[in-house]
């Protein structure tokens, strides 16, 4: 198992005709994700890449019963685009633009939250890498190759830095049961609170790695649920040792405004907390190795 | 983005804050014709740069007579001015406020942020005004939550007010600015509204004194009115050349330049750099393509930077290949003439590809497959330039 995506799991992408959406659909499909259509306004009726193109997400999902969206839809309408998905009944959304306001993204928080639980989707991103399920399927713009199935949950801010552990992973011949991008935002769809949760009940996770970075309070709330609720290990990373107050650093989000939010702080937190801390972003993979080995 | 006082105080005031009669100078002769158009016996001169403790800095004087403003004029523009929130080089002045002078009862903070916690605008305010808020004891300062879906309520700036402990007399003209503030922040994008101090005068008004507003670059699109204001003068150099060719560039007072891909990496990378003994001398997000033109804009942004004495280039090739960032890496050596070393660690797709281009190369650099091995090569590197005797 995994969690959100598998190889069945049908598949929309929003955006779909444009060259960005095009270029990571065909990506998706030939790394076996079961992309069933598209949704571009105003193209409804044509086909491409051999798939159906909607008017609207809800006429996407009558027709092919799609469970989960893909968001490759410009900054200034990006937010409608996820609010669209939320309202159409689609469970899961992975939305990689970059560039979102955030009070938009405020908006769209809300208006999820607007559902009731049992009918409210699970947002991921936006501002991510996206998700996948080693072997299964993906949804996002990541290299496929570099992942391999396996038992370790992996939950990150940052798309490269996902690379690098996931590489690392691979070159030790440890696998990935879900990578799950959450985004480098100021306020995303989920954090890792969120899917901590979602990995400790997914039998086929063994140990879950978080990789967080300086600003806002979601590492925080992860660490407080792994060391309330969780019984399997979970080891995390923080980036920004280096980076000084009140910068931006790169992502949006990554910004160090007020107290807890700095990578030492939040490693502390994480340390008091019962996660394994792995210190050095060159340690992915002989600390996961480590811990694998202990269990 | 950020924008000067006066600009932040003329935004508010379309929204119905109170604020001094002022004007903008940019000589010592205008500070003065607009000191006798306001009119009245006291003016401020105020330093428009964009930071704040401009007080503390000298940037602020309380003048009582014509050529009180003129020396003050004088004294300020051109200058530029240090703040704790400057960085050591200072931002220059070369705009002025002259606002009439305000006899005050007592100061106020107040402020707009967007809070993460809560996903909320959250209204911060505290009765001890004037101060630094994130000094004051958590326990002098008033929060609430605003719910972006209905807006700032009149119960919830009258809860406020009353916690300000506002006389009665005060309580609906301080609505009015609590709302205009939250109108504002909200209409406009923004990312902070902070009005420190907001006083009540001797006459029982409630006036804005200072005025601080940042907005969101995300939103910038929606509002031709807001980014109109950006004031290059105020921006770090490298940083706006950077931003203007879509790089992110943060300089730090380390010596190794970091050219990386994704803003996660950079921070990792840095972080490397300094668990084996190095400081680096920027943060560099090239973004996701790492095409050639952009690799060789990040070199000549790095290299702007005397401080720097060796480079680490580390990019992550996911959807592009590594045998195209090799090519671009040595197309951007070749013509630029580096002269400081350069580490480059490639991975991620073609990775074999791209380290045999590079071996191959006649370009002088060094190449390292791990992010641990880049980092000591780097660091290594720089310290055999920085000091060639060890």
């Amino acid at each position: 198992m995994s969690i959100f995506l598998d190889e069945k799991t049908p598949v929309i992408i929003q955006g779909y005709t444009g060259k960005i959406g095009t270029f990571h659909a065909q990506e998706m499909i030939d790394y076996g994700t079961n992309v069933v259509g598209g949704v571009t306004p105003g193209k409804g009726g044509d086909t491409h890449l051999g798939l159906p193109v909607f008017n609207t997400v809800k006429e996407a999902v009558e027709a092919t019963g799609a469970k989960a969206s893909a968001v490759f839809v410009p900054p200034p309408f990006a937010a409608d685009a996820i609010m669209e998905a939320a309202e159409a009944g689609i469970q899961f959304c992975v939305c990689v633009t970059d560039g979102i306001p955030t009070q938009d993204m405020m908006r769209v928080k809300r208006y999820m939250r607007s559902f009731m639980k049992d009918e409210r989707m699970c947002l991921t991103g936006p501002n991510c890498a996206g998700t996948i399920s080693p072997g299964k399927a993906m949804m996002g713009i990541m290299p496929g190759h570099i992942y391999i199935k396996g038992n370790v949950g992996l939950i990150g801010r940052s798309g490269t830095l996902g690379y690098e552990a996931a590489s690392q992973l691979k070159a030790k011949g440890i696998g990935i049961s879900t990578s799950v991008g959450i985004g480098g935002d100021p306020i995303n769809g989920s954090g890792f609170k969120d899917h901590l949760e979602r990995f400790e009940q997914d039998p086929d996770t063994d140990l879950i790695i978080m990789i967080g970075e300086i600003g806002g309070p979601q590492e925080a709330a992860g660490a407080e649920y792994a060391r309330d609720h969780m019984k399997k290990p979970v080891l995390a990373y923080i980036a920004g040792l280096t980076a000084p107050k009140g910068r931006t650093m790169g992502h949006a989000g990554a910004i160090v405004t007020t107290v807890g939010e700095s990578a030492a702080e939040k490693v502390e937190i994480l340390r008091e907390a019962g996660v394994g801390i792995i210190l050095r972003p060159s340690e992915f993979g002989a600390e996961v190795e480590a811990a694998l080995a202990k269990l | 983005m950020d924008i000067h006082e006066y600009q932040a105080k003329t935004l508010l005031a379309e929204y119905g804050m109170p604020i001094a009669q002022g004007g903008l100078a940019y000589s010592p002769e205008q500070a003065v014709y607009r000191a006798k158009e306001i009119g009245g016996d006291v003016w401020v001169v105020k330093a428009q740069i964009h930071s704040g403790a401009r007080g503390k800095a000298g940037g602020v004087k309380v003048c009582t007579s014509e050529d009180e403003v003129l020396a003050a004029a004088n004294d300020m523009l051109g200058k530029r001015m240090v703040t704790n929130q400057t960085g050591p080089n200072g931002k220059l002045v070369y705009r002025l406020y002259v606002e009439a002078g305000t006899a005050i009862d007592r100061e106020i903070y107040l402020a707009f942020v967007l809070d993460r916690a809560t996903e909320r605008v959250m209204c911060v305010a505290s009765s001890a005004g004037g101060i630094d808020i994130e000094e004051t004891d958590p326990e002098d300062i008033i929060r609430i939550p605003v719910e972006p879906a209905i807006g700032m309520q009149d119960f919830q700036a009258r809860q406020v007010a009353f916690a300000l402990k506002l006389g009665s007399g005060q309580i609906s003209e301080a609505v009015k600015a609590i709302k205009a503030a939250y109108r504002a922040f909200r209409d406009l994008n923004a990312t902070m509204v902070e009005i420190n101090p907001l006083v009540v005068t001797q006459a029982g008004r409630i006036v804005a004194l200072d005025a601080k507003m940042g907005f969101d670059d995300n939103a910038l699109f929606k509002h031709t009115n807001v980014s109109e204001l950006r004031d290059k003068s105020q921006e770090d150099t490298r940083e706006m050349n950077a931003a203007d060719r879509g790089l992110s560039y943060v300089g730090l007072d380390g010596n190794i330049g970091c050219i990386i891909n994704g803003a996660g990496l950079a921070m990792a990378t840095m972080d490397m750099i300094k668990h084996v003994g190095g400081e680096p001398a920027n943060f560099l997000d090239i973004g996701g393509g790492a095409s050639p033109e952009r690799v060789a804009k990040a070199f000549n942004l790095v290299l702007s930077d005397n401080n720097v004495d060796a480079i680490l280039v580390n990019i992550f090739a996911g959807i592009n290949r590594c045998d195209w960032v090799a090519e671009g890496v040595i197309q951007a050596m070749t013509k630029l003439d580096v002269k400081v070393p350069v580490i480059v660690r490639l991975s991620g797709t073609n990775v074999e590809k791209g380290r045999q281009i590079l071996k191959d190369s006649d370009v002088n650099l060094i190449t390292a497959d791990t992010l641990a091995e880049a980092a000591e090569k780097s660091v290594a590197a720089a310290k055999s330039i920085a000091d060639p005797k060890s």
